[in-house]
């Protein structure tokens, strides 16, 4: 079950998954907001390509009727449903993608950085604040 | 920005004929490829380049802040409006059949007024992107980062 | 309505299931057009009246164990998109709408106060979109359209955390780590979803569950398994998945957290119940797969180790978002029970916890709003200064521990019967000994409410009756749903058997 042609005929789902893991491996790996943005689109990506690929017959051409419907019985048509699931997994991921840079902006407004470690140190300094102000009495943290 | 005179020439010469085009593929969605969100975002295209070439103010003045926002609204509400409509027709949510005589015709008449207003609203949101993040007073100067 | 028509019209009364989702939808974009700030707030709070109407109607035609299919544009299902509302969803359905009702209440004097008046208009789309994506997420019976009504409520939920960044500015890194993980758990999803569609050509749900009850041993069916249950188990916020929660719900604003909390993470534990047991069979999740060795000792994990970490906070709001994930530790124990009486426990804990939690942040708004935040030092002999809200907040407080004659005290009941029904005696055992935790995380906060002196010279007063009647009105459904629990037993008790013949 495992020889070649299983390798080499699902070469589809191995670029699909080397897409996909690249794009996990930005988003855990890179601090910087904007590329984990980036690899968030890439991971996105990934799946539309699986679904579209999903809808792929062989030998299968677009799935248009002709003007005059007179639809030839032999024609293989491919299947347009995973096509139109994906494009609204697009609309959804652009709007992920859109909001994701909006909060990006906000946040280099308010702490005046991207970069993850940073954004952390800041974070850091304003909670070991209100331990100060306020944890003291409860012997716990904030 | 006077400098830039081929890239404002052309931007005027395109700017038309690219929202032409973005209603021609609106109007032949529901025949042949096309449709609501590709021509909205060709159609935003136009105003993008407009306003990438002659600058913020200048498109904003075309196509105010407050009517792009008005209009995302807008489409979504003559998407979801085509629905009640069908509804008080007496059929299901959405059933285009319930707009004509003829099913068929129904079918069209319904796809149309559905992909107008994913048009509207696809367009309007583009712009508005493109507003949001251009139009950000940068609080931090570019030589900073 | 065309009563002329030749063809049999469709009735308001058929409309429903699909009103229940629409009516919030379009109100969203009303609200837009409209762009007023005072009319913003009526129109929201109308259609979210609207929804609960519809939600009442839905439940009471749906507690005999009948199920409503409605057809979006006249096309039948499997092609078509179907809603499915039975029990299960009928409830949810309730709980959501009022609740959002109940909040919007609660909403007008606080983002009044707390949110920039710019802004406002944005809060209640975002609200009404929010809303209409979890009703959407609840009523659909199709697997695709699940995942988009998930996006709509995930992506205004976004922006509603954020919008806590005018008071503190970490309410924005934890609406972007929400933001990445929440739209890594849902494309996990949307893979499930794929492999499902790729071995069965469907994505009705009821479609799907007939057509892989053929094909127990398919290895695409068994991915898109694991696949949706860890996409959804980020959204649900099961015990390794939940980092998230606790900053999204401390930073956002109060009015969000209360609502977020009553309703996201309880639609999202529907849908998860939803897949095991409508979409995928009991016997292919749990026999084939013996899932309940993996959920039973993240549950127990979730409950101990949640609720210990609750106790040692400082700030009450960040101590309830602790307590959330200790709570779902109780809702996924009853799922891994694999019973009826275990499901009716999850369903039942799923309300009841929801009204709880939903009057336990709105108090927490309240001192918020009075003292400027939310830390134990703060509140202290708040108790005084503040009756009506710390009355309340010990009332809520008691229905999470489970003290008798309160909403928690049913679901525990329930869940223990569960679990002595299976003869787990130590799992019984340990339900009862993480109460004791919540007792102790209760307790410190009543401690600082009560035992303490007021500060010299504090002047926080009451909170105003706008904040105080919400609050209320579910404070006294945790107690009411304690004492008659003729409806929620009867309406969890259907869902339970509904869910599990796999309907």
């Amino acid at each position: 079950m495992y020889d070649l042609e299983f390798i080499v005929g699902h070469l589809h789902y191995w670029l699909f998954i080397v897409l996909m893991m690249t794009g996990f491996y930005i988003v855990v790996s890179r601090g910087n907001l904007v590329k984990k943005i980036v690899g968030l689109n890439i991971f996105q990506t990934s799946v539309f390509m699986f679904y579209i690929s999903m809808g792929k017959v062989d030998g299968g051409t677009a799935p248009i009727f002709p003007v005059d419907m007179k639809i030839d019985p032999a024609t293989v048509y491919s299947n347009p449903v995973p096509h139109v699931l994906i494009l609204t997994a697009i609309v959804v991921g652009v709007a992920t993608t859109a909001l994701g840079l909006a909060l990006i902006v906000r946040i280099r407004e308010d702490f005046g950085t991207i970069e993850e470690e940073e954004i952390l140190k800041i974070k850091r300094k304003i909670t070991a604040e209100e331990n100060r102000d306020h944890g003291a009495g409860m012997g716990g943290s904030a | 920005m006077r400098h830039h005179l081929i890239l404002r020439v052309v931007t005027k010469l395109l700017a038309a004929p690219i929202m032409l085009f973005a209603l021609y593929v609106q109007f032949h969605g529901d025949f042949s490829p096309g449709g609501g969100f590709q021509a909205g975002v060709i159609f935003a295209v136009a105003f993008i380049l407009f306003g990438i070439v002659f600058g913020l103010d200048k498109v904003q003045q075309v196509f105010p802040t407050w009517i792009v926002h008005r209009l995302m609204a807008l489409g979504a509400l003559i998407y979801g409006g085509t629905g009640v409509v069908t509804m008080l027709l007496g059929k299901a949510y959405l059933d285009y059949s319930a707009l004509a005589h003829h099913p068929e015709h129904g079918q069209h008449y319904g796809i149309f007024a559905v992909e107008l207003g994913v048009g509207v609203t696809v367009s309007a949101v583009m712009i508005s992107v493109y507003y949001a993040f251009a139009g950000r007073p940068p609080r931090i100067s570019d030589e900073e980062w | 309505m065309a009563s002329d028509a030749t063809h049999a019209a469709m009735s308001l009364h058929d409309h429903l299931p699909l009103l229940q989702v629409v009516v919030p939808m379009l109100a969203a974009p009303v609200c837009g057009i409209i762009g007023s700030r005072r009319l913003s707030w009526p129109l929201a709070f109308a259609a979210s009246l609207t929804a609960s109407i519809i939600s009442v109607f839905l439940l009471l035609d749906t507690l005999d164990g009948s199920i409503i299919s409605y057809h979006i544009g006249g096309w039948a299902p499997p092609l078509g998109i179907e809603y499915r509302i039975d029990a299960a969803n009928a409830f949810v359905l309730f709980l959501v709408s009022i609740i959002s009702s109940v909040v919007l209440l609660y909403a007008r004097t606080y983002v009044g106060e707390v949110i920039s008046a710019s802004k406002h208009v944005l809060f209640y789309a975002c609200y009404l979109l929010c809303l209409s994506g979890l009703l959407g997420v609840a009523a659909t019976g199709d697997a695709f359209n699940t995942f988009v009504f998930l996006e709509i409520s995930s992506l205004s939920t976004y922006v509603l955390i954020a919008l806590g960044a005018e008071r503190d500015k970490r309410a924005l890194t934890s609406a972007f780590d929400y933001l990445v993980m929440g739209t890594i758990g849902a494309t996990f999803f949307v893979i499930g979803i794929g492999f499902l569609y790729m071995a069965t050509g469907t994505l009705n749900m009821v479609d799907i569950s007939e057509r892989i009850a053929d094909m127990p041993d398919n290895r695409t069916v068994r991915a898109a398994f694991a696949f949706i249950v860890v996409g959804m188990g980020l959204k649900v916020a099961i015990y390794p998945l939940h980092l998230w929660l606790p900053g999204a719900y401390t930073h956002a604003p109060s009015v969000v957290t209360a609502f977020l909390a009553a309703t996201s993470t309880k639609v999202a534990v529907y849908v998860l119940l939803r897949f095991m047991f409508s979409v995928f069979q009991p016997g292919f999740v749990f026999e084939t797969y013996t899932l309940e060795f993996i959920i039973l000792p993240f549950a127990i994990l979730a409950m101990f180790a949640a609720s210990i970490v609750a106790a040692f906070q400082t700030n009450l709001k960040r101590l309830l978002a602790y307590s959330s994930i200790a709570q779902i530790g109780y809702m996924l124990l009853g799922i891994s029970m694999i019973s009826k009486t275990g499901l009716t426990a999850t369903v039942i804990h799923l309300f009841n916890h929801g009204i709880t939690k939903g009057t336990l942040f709105m108090a927490v708004g309240a001192y918020v709003l009075q003292t400027g935040n939310s830390f134990f030092d703060r509140l202290e002999g708040l108790g005084k200064s503040m009756p009506w809200t710390s009355a309340a907040f010990v009332v809520g407080g008691l229905s999470l521990i489970g003290v008798p004659g309160t909403a928690g005290f049913i679901s525990k009941w329930v869940l223990v019967q569960a679990a002595l029904e299976k003869g787990w005696w130590v799992v019984a055992l340990l339900i009862v000994a993480s109460s004791l935790l919540a007792v102790i995380y209760v307790w410190k906060a009543v401690e600082v409410l009560y035992m303490r002196e007021l500060p010299e010279g504090s002047t926080h007063v009451e909170a105003p009756l706008s904040l105080l009647v919400p609050m209320w009105m579910l404070a006294i459904a945790s107690i009411y749903f304690g004492i008659d629990t003729s409806l929620t037993l009867s309406a969890a008790q259907t869902a339970a058997e509904n869910l599990f013949l796999g309907l």
